[in-house]
């Protein structure tokens, strides 16, 4: 569905991507980890359009959107909920959900669709009139999530979802994140959480400073961690082994 | 002294102010950037009146409604053909186009028309005035209020409950976030100049109106009072730009009244020098905006 050939991207004269390849199947769930400024965040900016690599180039569903831009990419089905959340603070949340259908509006189904996403997250139909701003980090979240799926994605790309949440926040960011692959959406996810995120996904990636360190499925990944940590003489613990 | 004649002068000047910073603020709170060819726009829209006015022979009302839409089509084009270009390259190259856009008209009305101001015709109606709560006031006067205050429900209306509106007020908060929402970039800008060079366009009939001539530079002490009714109201809310408007005419009516005769002349010293003191207790304005800095890559 989603194929990044090696691409390399860079900020101004620093290089974030040296070489980046990756491809997540329809129906997949892809976790992409890696430590803070391993690349992850550069690497699905590249993909919506947000940032054009310097090298290499991103096709979806056949064709190349290497140079398309963000509002392009999110028509032809691919949606970011981007690190940080970015709520639009001053708008309402009704406005911020509306906003998310920017591209896809129908007056027949918007209502519908609304209240299926009131299922996901119950807690934006009682913050509707709020504006966005004067919502918790979780609510926040939710929001952002929300706000996406509003566009109908065929591709749905989480940038840290759990960052900054409670664990408990944390837990149902990520049962949301189950109950939407098992409802057949396809998901790249980006997360720090990779004792979580592994736990849900189908196949995961490992970026290392802007190269990809890893590919594989999760037991794959878990096999190669109890090799390094043979080698290296850790304890074994997963969360200690610099994903 | 500070009678009904005051209240309904510094509504109908803070009228207008209001609606010269709304136009400056609505291009500034999604490029971030300060058009200083926005006077012009107010200039485009003096000489259509002349021009038409002069040659055409249309009824006035036509001229005064050719001559808004120029300026916004004007504002438009300078956007499309100047801004656009360089929108993704340093934030300098933005501020030094839209110097090089103002000379650049300031100078066809100067080799196209003539340095030297020209009389513009004006509906009768202008010049006529008022009893109004026992005031006498030119009927100009009212125009202004009422058409400010026509302006301001509409465009609020627009902002509140079209998506376009919403839209815009989501490119200003976050602009690129706004564009992965599929937003395109280049509508809402373009909007955003199309509006401001709308407003523009309306505040060059009742400022025109109110020496009833235009020359090459008559967009400067618009322009000049729109970026410090901003200063004064905020940069990053548009309702903070109207407020700015309303106390800017507010503050220049009452030093107009309270000065004495002959410090009269001084009156744009103490203006700025109340500016200078806003920018060093209240920098953000009077109503500060949730508007993130970011600028448009």
């Amino acid at each position: 569905m989603l194929s990044v050939t090696d691409i390399h991207a860079s900020y101004g004269a620093v290089a974030a991507l040296h070489g980046v390849s990756l491809e997540v199947a329809e129906g997949e769930l892809v976790a992409l980890l890696g430590t803070n400024g391993a690349g992850k965040s550069t690497t699905l900016k590249s993909i919506a359009g947000v940032l054009r690599p310097t090298q290499g180039n991103v096709t979806f569903l056949g064709e190349d959107i290497t140079s398309s831009k963000p509002e392009a990419i999110l028509k032809k089905g691919i949606s970011l909920t981007p690190e940080g959340r970015e709520i639009f603070t001053s708008l309402t949340v009704a406005e911020n959900l509306r906003l998310g259908a920017f591209a896809s509006y129908d007056r027949s189904r918007y209502e519908a669709d609304r209240d299926e996403m009131f299922e996901l997250f119950p807690i934006l139909k009682e913050r509707l009139s709020q504006p966005g701003g004067l919502l918790s980090g979780g609510e926040q979240q939710q929001l952002a999530i929300a706000r996406s799926l509003m566009s109908h994605p065929k591709l749905l790309m989480l940038d840290e979802p759990s960052l900054g949440l409670s664990p408990a926040l944390v837990e149902q960011i990520f049962e949301l994140i189950g109950k939407l692959r098992d409802r057949g959406m396809t998901i790249l996810l980006v997360e720090q959480n990779a004792e979580r995120a592994v736990q849900v996904a189908d196949r995961v990636y490992v970026l290392n400073t802007g190269r990809m360190e890893f590919v594989g499925t999760p037991e794959q990944l878990e096999a190669e961690l109890d090799i390094a940590s043979v080698y290296f003489g850790s304890n074994g613990q997963k969360s200690e082994v610099t994903l | 002294m500070i009678g009904g004649e005051f209240v309904i002068n510094t509504l109908s000047l803070g009228s207008l102010y209001a609606l010269l910073a709304l136009g400056l603020v609505l291009v500034y709170g999604i490029l971030k950037l300060i058009n200083f060819a926005y006077g012009e726009y107010i200039m485009v829209a003096g000489y259509t009146m002349f021009l038409l006015g002069t040659y055409a022979g249309l009824p006035i009302w036509v001229n005064m409604v050719v001559a808004v839409l120029l300026a916004a089509l004007t504002s438009y084009l300078t956007e499309l053909v100047a801004f656009r270009p360089v929108r993704t390259h340093a934030f300098h190259a933005m501020l030094v186009t839209s110097f090089a856009v103002s000379v650049l008209l300031q100078n066809a009305a100067l080799l196209f028309v003539s340095p030297r101001s020209r009389a513009v015709p004006l509906p009768a109606a202008f010049n006529e005035s008022i009893s109004l709560f026992g005031v006498v006031t030119p009927l100009r006067n009212v125009l202004t209020i009422v058409t400010t205050v026509v302006l301001l429900v509409a465009l609020s209306l627009l902002m509140k409950y079209t998506v376009l509106g919403i839209a815009m007020r989501a490119a200003a908060d976050k602009f690129t976030t706004t564009r992965l929402m599929g937003v395109p970039a280049n509508l809402v800008i373009s909007v955003a100049f199309i509006i401001s060079g709308f407003l523009a366009g309306t505040v060059s009939l009742f400022w025109v109106g109110r020496s009833a001539s235009v020359d090459p530079l008559i967009g400067f002490a618009p322009l000049l009072i729109a970026f410090i009714a901003t200063v004064i109201g905020g940069m990053n809310s548009l309702v903070g730009a109207v407020a700015g408007g309303y106390v800017y005419g507010l503050l220049f009516n009452l030093l107009s009244v309270l000065l004495p005769a002959s410090m009269i002349n001084y009156r744009d010293a103490f203006m700025f020098a109340i500016v200078i003191l806003f920018l060093l207790l209240k920098p953000e304005g009077l109503i500060r905006g949730s508007y993130t800095e970011e600028r448009v890559g």
